[in-house]
C-alpha cells in the first residue's frame, strides 16, 4: 500500500499556518504527525529528539531506522505518549494528544496496539488470558471477549495454543501472541518496537509477512522501528533515518535504498549491499597495466530509471569484449535496484567514453580501475 | 493431663501465628505495592509518601522482637484490653510481621519486568489495573514464598512471647522444659515445632512452584 509523497513536501519545517497546510493538504490527512517534537531526559546533557517533524499517512508501513541510542525508541512512544514530549506536538488523525487527561490516554491507547521486542506477555497468564486482558480492563462482556480472542488467535494461527503459558512458546509464537494482543481492541494504529530483533531469521519473515497481511486485510498504519535495514525493505512504504534524535534522510524506501545521501544509512544499508569480492579488488590496479587490460566498470541502478535495462543494446553501445564479472539487481516495490560490474576490452572507447555511454543504461557509472 | 496441656499450647500457638498472619498478609501487601508504585518511576510516583513509609517500615523492622513486645504494651492494653494470654500476642506479632513481610513482598514486586508494566499501559490499563492484573500476579509466587519465611519468623517469635505469659508452645517449653527440667515435654515441644515449620515450608514451597509459570 504504498503513499506517493514527494520527497520535498516532507522536508519542510511542520508549521502549522494555514498557508502551510493549503500548500501541503496531505498533511491535514496525515494519521501520525509531529510537529517540532524534542525530547530531554531529566539528568541528560543530549537530546534524545530534536525538532523532528514528520507526517504518517492512513494505511501505510512506516519505518523508523537508527543506531542504537538514536532516538527510534523515545519517539514511537510519543505516538501513545509512554513517553511525552519535552517540546512540540503529536496529532493523531489532527488531535493535539499533549494535554490528554488519564481518562483520554485510556481511550487512545485502546485505538494504538504496540508490539515489543521482548514480547512482554505476562507469564502468570495463558496464551488466552493474555490476549483477553485488554477487554477485560476495558470492561468488555464476556461472550464478546471470547469472540474476539478467538477471532485473533485464528488471525496469528495459534488457536490450538491458547492454553499454553508463554514460557512454553517459541519466540515467534510469543510475538505472534503479542501481535493477537495488539490488535484485539481492533486498532488503528500499530506500533512495532524493534518486533522481530530477537528473532531468528526465519521467524522474522514469518512474522513481517504476518504484518504486512494485517497492514493489507486491516487497513491500520504500521510504525515500526528497528535497527535492521532488511526488515524496512521487507514490509515498509516509507522510512525515516534517526541519528542522534534527528532525521537525517527520510522518503519511499527504494529512493533510500538505491540511493542513500547520509552516511548513517550508508552504514546501515551496507550489509545489504554486495561488496566487491576481496579477490576482485586485489586484482584491480589504478593504471591500465598493458594494452589489452580491461576496464572495470561499476554501474549502479537505483531505479529511477523508466524501464529494465536492455544489456544487448548496453553491450554493443559499449563495444570490444564485455564480461561481466559481479553484481545483482533486487527489485523494492517495483523498482529494480543493484549493480552490475563489467569488465570492458578490445573497445575502441576510451574510459571516459565508456563511462558516459554506460551512463544512458544506469544511474550512476563509475571506473573501479583495470584488470588483466 | 501434660498431653492436655500440650494440645493446649499447639493449639494457643496456632491461634497466635494464625490471627497475626491473616492480619499481616493483606496489611504487608498493601504496604508492599504502595512502597513499589510510590517509588521514582512508579505508576503512583510519591517521593515525600514513599520516603515516610519506608522509614516507618525500617522503624519497626530494626527492633528486635522482645523488646518490641515489652514496648508496645500500654497500646495492646488499649487494643485488646489486656496484656496477657494469646489475644495480646497477636498485637506485637502482627505489628512485627507486617513490615518484615512488607520488605520481603516488597522485592517480589519490584522484580515484575518493567516492559509488562509498559505493555500493560499501552493496551489501555488504567494504573489499578498494572497493580491487579499485572504486578500482583506476576509477583504472586514470590509473594508466597516470602509469606511462608514470614510465618517461621512468626512462630520463631511467638515462643518468645509465650514466655512473657502469651501462652502457646513456648510458654510450655520455657515452664516446663527451662524452670522444671522435664526434658521429655521440651524434646516434645521440639518436635511438634519442627514438625509444624516443616509442614509450612513445604507447603509454601509446593504452592510457590505451582504457581510459577515461568
Amino acid at each position: 500500500m504504498s503513499v506517493a509523497i514527494a520527497r520535498s513536501s516532507l522536508e519542510i519545517p511542520g508549521l502549522l499556518s494555514a498557508e502551510h497546510t493549503e500548500l501541503h493538504p496531505e498533511l491535514n490527512r496525515a494519521h501520525v504527525r509531529f510537529i517540532g517534537v524534542s525530547k530531554t531526559y531529566s539528568g541528560a546533557r543530549v537530546a534524545a529528539l530534536q525538532g523532528i517533524n514528520l507526517a504518517i499517512q492512513h494505511g501505510e508501513v512506516f519505518g523508523i531506522i537508527g543506531r542504537s541510542g538514536a532516538g527510534k525508541s523515545s519517539l514511537i512512544r510519543t505516538i501513545n505518549r509512554l513517553e511525552q514530549p519535552t517540546h512540540g506536538r503529536v496529532l493523531i488523525d489532527q488531535i493535539d494528544i499533549g494535554g490528554f487527561d488519564e481518562d483520554r490516554l485510556v481511550e487512545l491507547r485502546r485505538r494504538i496496539g504496540m508490539i515489543f521486542q521482548h514480547f512482554n506477555l505476562m507469564s502468570a497468564k495463558t496464551v488466552w488470558q493474555n490476549v483477553e486482558l485488554p477487554l477485560k480492563v476495558a470492561g468488555v462482556p464476556k461472550e464478546q471477549r471470547q469472540r474476539k480472542v478467538r477471532e485473533l488467535l485464528e488471525l496469528v494461527g495459534l488457536q490450538d495454543k491458547h492454553k499454553a503459558y508463554p514460557a512454553q512458546l517459541s519466540g515467534g509464537q510469543k510475538q505472534r501472541v503479542g501481535i493477537a494482543r495488539a490488535l484485539v481492541h481492533d486498532p488503528q494504529i500499530l506500533l512495532c518496537d524493534e518486533a522481530t530483533s530477537a528473532l531468528d531469521p526465519e521467524t522474522t519473515q514469518s512474522i513481517l509477512g504476518l504484518l504486512r497481511q494485517i497492514n493489507q486485510r486491516l487497513g491500520l498504519t504500521i510504525v515500526l522501528i528497528t535497527h535492521e535495514m532488511a526488515v524496512i525493505r521487507e514490509v515498509c512504504d516509507r522510512v525515516v533515518v534517526l541519528e542522534q534524535g534527528r532525521i537525517v534522510e527520510q522518503g519511499p524506501v527504494w529512493e533510500v535504498f538505491g540511493n542513500p545521501r547520509h552516511e548513517v544509512s550508508r552504514t546501515l544499508l551496507a550489509p545489504l549491499q554486495q561488496a566487491l569480492p576481496e579477490e576482485l579488488q586485489s586484482r584491480l590496479q589504478a593504471q591500465p597495466p598493458s594494452a589489452d587490460a580491461a576496464a572495470v566498470l561499476r554501474l549502479q541502478f537505483t531505479g529511477t530509471g523508466r524501464e529494465e535495462a536492455d544489456l544487448a543494446a548496453l553491450f554493443s553501445a559499449l563495444g570490444g569484449r564485455v564480461r561481466l564479472l559481479h553484481g545483482g539487481i533486487e527489485r523494492i516495490q517495483g523498482h529494480g535496484l543493484g549493480q552490475l560490474l563489467l569488465a570492458v576490452s578490445g573497445s575502441s572507447w576510451g574510459v571516459e567514453e565508456l563511462r558516459q555511454r554506460a551512463g544512458n543504461w544506469a544511474q550512476q557509472v563509475e571506473v573501479l580501475g583495470y584488470v588483466v | 493431663m501434660w498431653f492436655d496441656r500440650l494440645l493446649q499450647g499447639f493449639i494457643d500457638t496456632l491461634l497466635m501465628v494464625g490471627v497475626s498472619s491473616l492480619i499481616a498478609l493483606p496489611t504487608g501487601i498493601a504496604l508492599a505495592v504502595i512502597l513499589v508504585t510510590s517509588g521514582k518511576g512508579g505508576i503512583y510516583e510519591a517521593p515525600t509518601l514513599n520516603r515516610a513509609l519506608g522509614a516507618f517500615v525500617n522503624l519497626f523492622r530494626s527492633i528486635p522482637f522482645l523488646i518490641l513486645m515489652v514496648a508496645l504494651i500500654p497500646f495492646t492494653r488499649l487494643v485488646v484490653g489486656t496484656t496477657y494470654g494469646v489475644w495480646a500476642a497477636v498485637v506485637p506479632l502482627t505489628i512485627a510481621a507486617t513490615p518484615f513481610f512488607a520488605r520481603i513482598a516488597e522485592v517480589s514486586l519490584r522484580e515484575v519486568d518493567h516492559g509488562l508494566i509498559e505493555a500493560a499501559q499501552a493496551m489501555g490499563c488504567r494504573r489499578w489495573h498494572i497493580v491487579w492484573h499485572v504486578l500482583l500476579p506476576e509477583a504472586l509466587p514470590g509473594i508466597v514464598g516470602g509469606f511462608t519465611i514470614t510465618l517461621v519468623t512468626m512462630i520463631n517469635s511467638s515462643a518468645m512471647a509465650g514466655a512473657i505469659g502469651a501462652g502457646g508452645l513456648g510458654d510450655i517449653a520455657y515452664r516446663y522444659g527451662y524452670q522444671r527440667f522435664d526434658s521429655q515435654i521440651m524434646l516434645t515441644v521440639i518436635v511438634l515445632l519442627v514438625a509444624l515449620v516443616a509442614l509450612i515450608q513445604v507447603s509454601g514451597d509446593r504452592l510457590a512452584r505451582g504457581l510459577n509459570r515461568r
